[in-house]
């Protein structure tokens, strides 16, 4: 909302000032982020109504996005009800952030999950055999399509998932195209992939992504399979199935041969039907470790002896180590980004942050006001930084955790809002959505829960550590090894460190970047397989020798 | 002497690009663009300045667009020394400040006491702002206090006047040295007395490149930590290479997010020091009728031709 104008503001204020009062909050010794540090912080919220704070004027999305009443299953090429259509064929998927239902959508049973294995085992031999440069054409055609229907994906993906139209319309769509126009290129490419090997297609890949970034994990599951001339039935997360559907449409327009990819939505039951199909070569899953074990348990049991292939991609509970001696605000923004985009449903989300003890409370100061400027709110504005968490279930999740942290005997820091008494509660204030507010623990120890469970929500860890030995013991001291992120400006030490951490990706100087040429997974719990760059192409291929 | 935090390229250039992804819209727009236009130090800097023009960027200042009344002055008008008389009488009693660089602008490559005596000129001949130039053969060569005491020694010599310390960044071309030069800079003042009228300024404008997003990110976070530390206010001003309304919007959105949550209480309830004109300007020139036309814009609905506002 604008304010008056600068002029009139100008002479109705105190002039400023001769002997600007010192900041109540300008010498919070002690422990960091105690209650009274929390409370004398010179912070407002950036959202304040009160005095003269130039503030954004609403700047919502404005392109409306078709949304059908009812979507059914993509097997074939056509779109098909599924074999139960009665009234307990469709559910409803919502939007997270106005929890009004924007469309129906099928439930696969095991039979519609058989016809989309057949279609594809059956389109199998003509895709694997087709001349790779062919391949190459349709995958840079969906590639293609994608960005030219990218701000539709965008908004149906910020509607379908709650998370901010900025990080969709940024981030995801573009890695999404970015991941097909890379494995397009790998079509006819993979005999240099796997030198003096003859890599071959491995048949039909059974795919079950999240709902954290919906269309992106399609992405990354179809663009490698298809590249190395495998066929794909994909199961969309249950909340976030519209983007994929969306997809299954643009494969129609490119004229993807029929049964190249199918996509079969459903809840956990149809997942589960998926990958313990039969005639299924290979499953690649990401989600929850708990899933992810289950997953791993069934393919054992029906994988036609040990011929079934599996990746998987679970969570984490990354640490993020800050250095004394690195470059502090860019650190901050690194944790920001750590543990902020999307709403912290990132499961390489660097939620351990470990800060080394002579630089906490500085650290912890700085995240506050800095955090203070993170917009909460309607994902649908294109200044929001920070959406609505997918699911009540997932909000839930959240609040347990935040619930269990001040049990525990954390201190919960908050952004530096002052004087709104329902934003001493993260989740609360909120008239309709899962919300909730970015925040931290401090007095965090690492046999605290919420140091070493993923919460899966914009929830941060604070740890502290003196030694760089200390460093790297916590930040492996942990059942996953998903990604880690280092934070010195010493050369020697950032290397020396990263090569000590145990973990897929580790990040120096940065944070969550992701490219499509980058290989992508875990350790331990994490998870194993790699996805993204030459790397990824592993999984999707039979080596002869 | 102290210890300045390193700063990292990349991210702080990450960071300073994600200002320019906000949209800014209708009320807040205008709201911004008329705060803009309050924040201009209007400036002529040219070997070929003359009196006439001088006193037509003086008009230019105290009503930016004769059409639209409502629409507040600039802040100041930055000129040579020599000029300052000239300014100095076409702006008394509107409220438009007369601001001067000094100190040997725009290299400083000159004795000490005649930057000095540049300085005292210009505050005898009416000057409420002295731009000055720092010492950035003494800074590059590490001599960081002769540095810091040059600067103490002019803001002695300002008196009243306000002091803008230009840091030339575009001379010092590490950030990790603008932070420095900031740090000093801040500090050097404070040394000298008073907490008042402090600025720290990125560039002269007669060096490429002059003010970019990354290096005023710095600024604005030493400033900020100055703040955080000691309460203290100090004012930035970046200088050089903004044009266009867009940018001066974009520069008003790093300010809110670096700053903006750091609030004192006036009269009229919470406000951010950084977002009047009494702690952020803005060194330009062609800025004002860009602001100008985009504000005519959002009033009346029609972009006006630029020969439809007098020249700045």
């Amino acid at each position: 909302m604008a304010r008056t104008s600068p002029k009139q503001s100008t002479s109705k204020r105190t002039t400023p000032t001769k002997q600007a009062t010192k900041p109540a909050g300008t010498t919070p010794r002690g422990k960091a982020g105690s209650g009274t540090a929390a409370q004398n912080m010179p912070v407002s919220s950036a959202k304040s109504s009160r005095g003269d704070t130039w503030d954004y004027a609403p700047a919502p999305e404005t392109v409306k996005v078709a949304i059908a009443d009812r979507y059914d299953l993509f097997i074939n090429g056509e779109f098909v009800p599924p074999r139960d259509g009665g009234a307990d064929g469709y559910f409803d998927t919502i939007n997270p952030a106005t929890e009004a239902t924007l469309s129906r959508v099928a439930q696969g049973s095991a039979e519609d999950v058989d016809r989309a294995v057949r279609a594809a085992r059956e389109a199998f031999p003509m895709w694997s055999a087709l001349k790779p440069i062919e391949r190459a054409k349709y995958i840079f055609r969906l590639a293609r399509r994608i960005q030219e229907r990218a701000r539709e994906l965008a908004v149906l993906e910020t509607l379908d998932s709650g998370k901010p139209i900025k990080e969709s319309r940024d981030v995801d769509v573009p890695l999404v195209a970015g991941h097909f126009f890379y494995h397009a290129g790998w079509a006819d490419k993979l005999a240099y992939a796997f030198p003096g090997r003859t890599p071959r297609a491995i048949g039909v890949c059974a795919q079950v992504i999240p709902w954290n970034f919906p269309l992106l994990m399609a992405a990354w599951k179809l663009a490698p399979a298809l590249a190395c001339g495998n066929t794909c039935v994909l199961k969309p997360a249950e909340t976030t199935p519209l983007s994929a559907l969306r997809l299954a449409e643009i494969c129609r327009e490119i004229e993807l041969p029929p049964g190249v990819v199918n996509i079969v939505t459903g809840d956990g039951r149809t997942g589960a039907a998926l990958v313990s199909h039969p005639d299924v070569d290979k499953v690649a899953f990401t989600g929850s470790t708990d899933v992810g074990k289950k997953i791993a348990k069934s393919v054992a049991s029906t994988g036609a002896g040990t011929s079934k292939r599996l990746t998987l991609e679970l969570g984490g509970k990354s640490a993020n180590i800050i250095f004394e001696d690195a470059s502090i605000d860019q650190a901050i923004e690194g944790i920001i980004s750590g543990i902020y985009f999307n709403q912290g449903e990132v499961c390489c989300a660097g939620s351990r942050l470990l800060v080394q003890e002579s630089i906490l409370d500085r650290v912890v100061k700085k995240l506050r006001v800095r955090m203070a400027s993170l917009r909460v709110g309607d994902p649908m504005d294109k200044n929001t930084d920070v959406g609505a968490v997918n699911s009540s279930q997932q909000l839930a999740t959240v609040k347990k955790y935040l619930a269990l942290g001040i049990e525990e005997g954390a201190e919960l820091v908050l952004p530096g809002v002052r004087g709104e008494v329902e934003a001493q509660t993260p989740t609360r204030g909120f008239a309709k959505g899962y919300f909730c507010r970015p925040c931290f623990f401090t007095d965090v120890q690492p046999s605290h829960t919420i140091a070493r469970e993923e919460i899966f929500g914009p929830v941060l860890s604070v740890m502290s550590f003196r030694t760089p030995e200390e460093a790297i013991s916590r930040a492996n001291n942990t059942p996953y090894g998903l990604a880690a992120g280092v934070w010195t400006d010493k050369g020697s030490k950032i290397f020396d460190v990263a090569r000590k951490l145990k973990a897929g990706v580790v990040w120096m100087n940065t944070y969550n970047k992701f490219d499509p040429a980058s290989p992508f997974g875990g350790f331990k719990e994490s998870g194993f397989g790699r996805e993204g760059g030459v790397q990824g192409l592993r999984a999707y291929v039979k080596l002869d020798s | 002497m102290f210890e300045s935090p390193s700063v990292d390229a990349v991210m702080a250039a990450e960071r300073a690009a994600s200002f320019t992804k906000r949209s800014i819209k209708n009320d807040a727009k205008r709201a911004g663009l008329e705060l803009a236009l309050s924040m201009l130090d209007l400036t002529t800097l040219e070997g070929k300045d003359s009196p006439e023009k001088v006193r037509a960027l003086c008009r230019k200042a105290i009503t930016p667009d004769a059409n639209d009344p409502s629409l507040p002055s600039c802040a100041a008008v930055c000129v040579y020394p020599a000029l300052v008389k000239t300014a100095r009488n076409a702006l008394a009693g509107s409220g438009v400040k007369v601001a001067s660089v000094a100190t040997g602008f725009p290299s400083g490559q000159y004795p000490l006491e005649i930057r000095l005596e540049d300085v005292r000129r210009a505050v005898g001949d009416g000057a409420d702002e002295i731009d000055m130039v720092i010492n950035r053969g003494a800074f590059l060569a590490g001599r960081y206090r002769e540095v810091a005491d040059e600067i103490s020694l002019v803001k002695e010599a300002c008196d009243d006047a306000d002091l803008k310390v230009i840091l030339e960044t575009g001379e010092l071309e590490t950030l990790d040295n603008v932070r420095r030069a900031s740090d000093l800079a801040i500090r050097a003042m404070n040394e000298a007395g008073g907490a008042h009228g402090h600025f720290i300024k990125t560039s002269t404008g007669k060096v490429q490149p002059a003010a970019t997003m990354p290096v005023t990110l710095v600024m604005l976070e030493a400033i900020r930590d100055w703040y955080l530390e000691t309460g203290q206010v100090v004012g930035m001003k970046p200088a050089g290479g903004i044009r266009t309304a867009k940018q001066s919007l974009h520069y008003l959105v790093m300010v809110k997010e670096t700053l903006g949550g750091l609030v004192q209480t006036g009269i009229e309830g919470e406000y951010c020091p950084w977002l009047t004109p009494e702690f952020f300007r803005f060194g330009a020139s062609t800025l004002a009728n860009d602001v100008l036309r985009q504000i005519a814009w959002l009033k009346r609905g029609v972009y006006m031709a630029s020969h439809d506002f007098s020249e700045a």
